[in-house]
C-alpha cells in the first residue's frame, strides 16, 4: 500500500486559547495526534514517538489559556514566546500552530516537501507564521530562549514570558547547563522550561545511552524552582502552568522547570514506549492503524481505481 | 589615492571597543555580552559606560552566542567578543544554524587573531577564523587594516542588518588611517595605485603591503595595494579590474593562506580572470609563543614576503599569458618557510 491509497482529510477545526476541561483537552490532543500520523505517512520521513509523546503537553500549553498570542497577528509585540528547543519534534508544533489558527490547516500536507514553511526540521527562513526560531541542533533553542527572557525582564522590562521544551536526551548537551546557569543566574523567573521526559533517545534508553538522573536535583542545585508531573495528565499539566505564572507574578528570582514524564510514542499502541520510533515515520498500513485508535472519521483505503 | 603616514602604533582592539561605545550613544537597543575577557577584548569600554546593557554570560561560548539569538529576536543588536580561537569555533555550531540559518541581526568580535597575540602562543593564536566564517550564508565578515578602520568597521556592522563577524588583534599595529580615509563595508580601497602587480591585503598586513610597495617602487615596479576588508561579500568588481590591469597577484593576511582572504580572491579570479597569484599568510602550521614582530617576522608576514612574491608573480606573468606553472615547478610548503628575504 502506498501513502496515496489512504484518504486523508485534515477537519478544518481550529481551537480557542482559554480555561478547559480534561475531556477538552483530551480531545485537541487527540486531534494532533491525528494530524501528526497524517503528516508523517504523506512526507514518508520524519519522527513519531516525540511528536506524539508531546501531544498532550502542546494541547494543554496553546489551548488552556496559559500562552498569550494571537493567531491573525503573530508577531504581536505583546506575545508570549514558545521555543521548541528539540527541534526534530517538530511536526506537534506545526498541527499545533495550525490548530490554532496561525496557518491553514490544509497546510500540514506539505511537510518536508520542497519549498514548504513546514521544514523537516524548524527554519525561520521559510516564514511560518508562529515559529519564533530555527532550532534543531540540539542545545540551542533553550539559550535562544533564555536570551528572549532575558531581553524582555532586564531590557524590556516587560511581562512577557518565554516557554521552551527541551528533550531528555537533549540534555546530554553541555551548553544545555550553560543556559541552566545563565538563566538562574539572570533570575529569569519569566522562563517556563518544560523536560520531555519519555526516557528515549535515538540509540536506546536514556540510562543506556548516558544517564542524566536525576534530573530534579540537577535542576534544583542550578537554582531552578522544579516541578515534576505526569505529561499526559492534564490535570497535572494544567497544575504546573498556573504554578509557573504564580512564580512569574510573584517575580520569585528563580527560573521554572516541568519535568513531565512522557511515553514516546503515545496514544498509538504499537508506538508507545519503544525508542525505536524515534525517528521514522509509520508505514501507509501502520498509519490506517494508527489513525483507526486514534478514530479519525475519514480514514479509509481507496482503491488504485480511484486515486 | 588616500597619502598614508605613520600616525602611531594601537592595537585594533581599541577601535572595536570605542566602536562599541559609539554604537551605544547612537542607538539604545545595542547590547553587549561579555565572556569573561572583557578587558583584553575592550567591551569593557561598552560595559563601564552603559553598565545596564552588558551582560556577562561567563567562559560559555555557545551560550553566550545562542543568548544573543535570543536578544536580536527580541529586537535587540547584540554584540559577543572574545578571542576568535574561541568565537569561531567553539561556537561554530550555534553560529551556522542559529545565527546565520536563522538569519538574525547578531554580531561577533573575533579577537587575539593572528600570530601577533605573541607569547600566548599557539592556542590563542586564531589563524583558521577567515575560512570558518566566510563559508557561512548570509555572514558579513570584515577585517579591518588598522585601529580607526576597526573602529569605523565596528560601527557600520553595527548599523547595517544581519550576522557579522569582525576581526581584530591585540598587539600594537600600525596606525595610519584617519577620519577621513575611505571606508564602507563591501566595498574595497585602492590604497594606492600601481599597474605592474596587485597587492591585495587585509588586516595589519595593509600596511606592510604599503611598505612593500615603496620597496617595489624603488626596484621601478609600480604595484597597486587594495585594503581588501571586507571578505565576505567581497568586492569583486575591485578585485578583476586590479587583475586585469596588473596582471600579476599577491594577496597578504595574517590567517592561513588556506580558504583565507586569499582563497576567496583566488576564487573570484579563477572564474573572472585568471591571472598568477602568490598566497602570503601561515603556511599550513600553527603558531607559537614568540614577541609579537619576531613572530610576524618568522611566519612571513612582513613586507619582505610581499615583496619577493611580488617579483614571483611578476615573474609568473611575464612566462605566459597564466603564468601557469609545471607541477615539477611548483614550490613545496614547509612550515613556517615564508618567502623571507
Ligand atoms: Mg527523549
Amino acid at each position: 500500500m502506498k501513502a496515496e491509497n489512504l484518504r486523508i482529510v485534515f477537519r478544518s477545526t481550529v481551537y480557542e486559547n482559554r480555561p478547559r476541561r480534561s475531556e477538552e483537552f483530551a480531545e485537541i490532543a487527540r486531534e494532533i495526534r491525528r494530524d501528526i500520523i497524517k503528516m508523517l505517512v504523506l512526507a514518508g520521513s520524519g519522527h513519531s514517538g516525540g511528536p506524539l509523546g508531546t501531544a498532550d503537553i502542546h494541547a494543554v500549553l496553546f489551548f488552556g489559556g496559559y500562552m498569550r498570542y494571537r493567531p491573525k497577528d503573530p508577531w504581536w509585540p505583546g506575545r508570549d514566546r514558545y521555543v521548541l528547543s528539540a527541534g526534530h519534534l517538530c511536526p506537534v508544533l506545526y498541527a499545533t500552530l495550525a490548530r490554532a489558527g496561525f496557518f491553514p490547516v490544509e497546510e500540514l500536507r506539505t511537510l518536508r516537501k520542497y519549498g514548504s514553511r513546514l521544514q523537516g526540521h524548524p527554519g525561520r527562513d521559510m516564514g511560518l507564521p508562529g515559529l519564533e526560531t530555527s532550532t534543531a541542533s540540539l542545545g540551542q533553542g533553550i539559550s535562544i530562549a533564555v536570551g528572549m527572557a532575558l531581553s524582555d525582564k532586564w531590557l524590556d522590562k516587560s511581562d512577557r514570558r518565554v516557554f521552551a521544551l527541551t528533550g531528555d536526551g537533549e540534555l546530554q548537551e553541555g551548553s544545555v547547563w550553560e543556559a541552566a546557569m545563565a538563566a538562574a543566574h539572570y533570575k529569569l523567573d519569566n522562563l517556563c522550561w518544560i523536560v520531555d521526559n519519555n526516557d528515549c533517545q535515538i540509540d536506546g534508553r536514556v540510562p543506556n545511552v548516558m544517564s542524566i538522573y536525576p534530573i530534579d536535583k540537577k535542576f534544583e542545585a542550578f537554582g531552578f524552582a522544579v516541578m515534576q508531573c505526569d505529561g499526559h495528565d492534564y490535570e497535572e499539566l494544567s497544575t504546573c502552568l498556573e504554578q509557573f505564572l504564580e512564580n512569574h507574578r510573584r517575580a520569585i528570582g528563580k527560573p521554572t522547570v516541568i519535568i513531565a514524564r512522557t511515553k514516546m510514542g503515545r496514544g498509538v499502541s504499537f508506538m508507545e514506549d519503544d525508542y525505536r520510533w524515534h525517528g521514522k515515520p509509520p508505514t501507509p498500513e501502520q498509519a490506517l492503524k494508527a489513525l483507526q485508535e486514534l478514530e479519525d472519521p475519514y480514514i479509509t483505503v481507496v482503491e488504485p481505481a480511484e486515486v | 589615492m588616500p597619502e598614508f603616514q605613520l600616525l602611531g602604533q594601537k592595537p585594533t582592539r581599541q577601535g572595536f571597543g570605542e566602536g562599541l561605545v559609539v554604537l551605544g550613544e547612537r542607538y539604545d537597543n545595542v547590547v553587549v555580552l561579555g565572556g569573561d575577557i572583557t578587558e583584553s577584548v575592550m567591551t569593557s569600554f561598552f560595559r563601564d559606560r552603559f553598565p545596564d546593557r552588558f551582560f556577562s554570560i561567563g567562559v560559555a561560548e555557545q551560550n553566550a552566542t545562542t543568548i544573543a539569538v535570543g536578544l536580536a529576536l527580541s529586537g535587540k543588536i547584540p554584540f559577543f567578543a572574545s578571542y576568535g580561537a574561541f568565537c569561531a569555533f567553539r561556537n561554530a555550531d550555534q553560529l551556522r544554524i542559529s545565527v546565520c540559518y536563522n538569519n538574525v541581526n547578531v554580531k561577533i568580535g573575533g579577537g587575539h587573531a593572528g600570530v601577533s597575540v605573541g607569547p600566548d602562543g599557539a592556542t590563542h593564536q586564531a589563524l583558521e577564523e577567515i575560512a570558518v566564517i566566510r563559508t557561512l550564508p548570509n555572514m558579513t565578515l570584515v577585517v579591518p587594516c588598522d585601529y580607526m578602520e576597526t573602529k569605523k568597521a565596528t560601527i557600520a556592522i553595527g548599523e547595517i542588518w544581519g550576522p557579522s563577524y569582525i576581526r581584530f588583534g591585540r598587539a600594537n599595529v600600525p596606525w595610519f588611517t584617519t577620519e577621513d580615509t575611505p571606508f564602507r563595508l563591501g566595498r574595497a580601497e585602492i590604497f594606492r595605485d600601481g599597474s605592474d602587480v596587485a597587492l591585495i591585503a587585509c588586516g595589519a598586513m595593509v600596511w606592510q603591503a604599503l611598505l612593500a610597495a615603496d620597496m617595489l617602487a624603488k626596484r621601478g615596479i609600480s604595484a597597486c595595494v587594495i585594503n581588501n576588508h571586507t571578505i565576505k561579500p567581497m568586492d569583486v568588481e575591485t578585485i578583476i579590474t586590479a587583475a586585469c590591469r596588473c596582471g600579476a597577484v599577491v594577496t597578504a593576511e595574517e590567517h592561513q593562506i588556506y580558504a583565507g582572504m586569499g582563497s576567496a580572491v583566488a576564487e573570484v579570479l579563477a572564474k573572472n580572470y585568471p591571472v598568477p597569484i602568490e598566497f602570503v599568510g601561515v603556511r599550513d602550521t600553527f603558531g607559537g609563543s614568540g614577541d609579537p614582530d619576531e613572530l610576524m617576522e618568522k611566519f612571513g608576514l612582513t613586507w619582505k614576503s610581499i615583496y619577493a612574491a611580488a617579483l614571483v608573480a611578476i615573474e609568473r606573468r611575464d612566462k605566459g599569458s597564466t603564468g601557469v606553472r609545471r607541477p615539477t615547478e611548483v614550490p613545496r610548503f614547509t612550515p613556517a618557510d615564508g618567502y623571507a628575504a
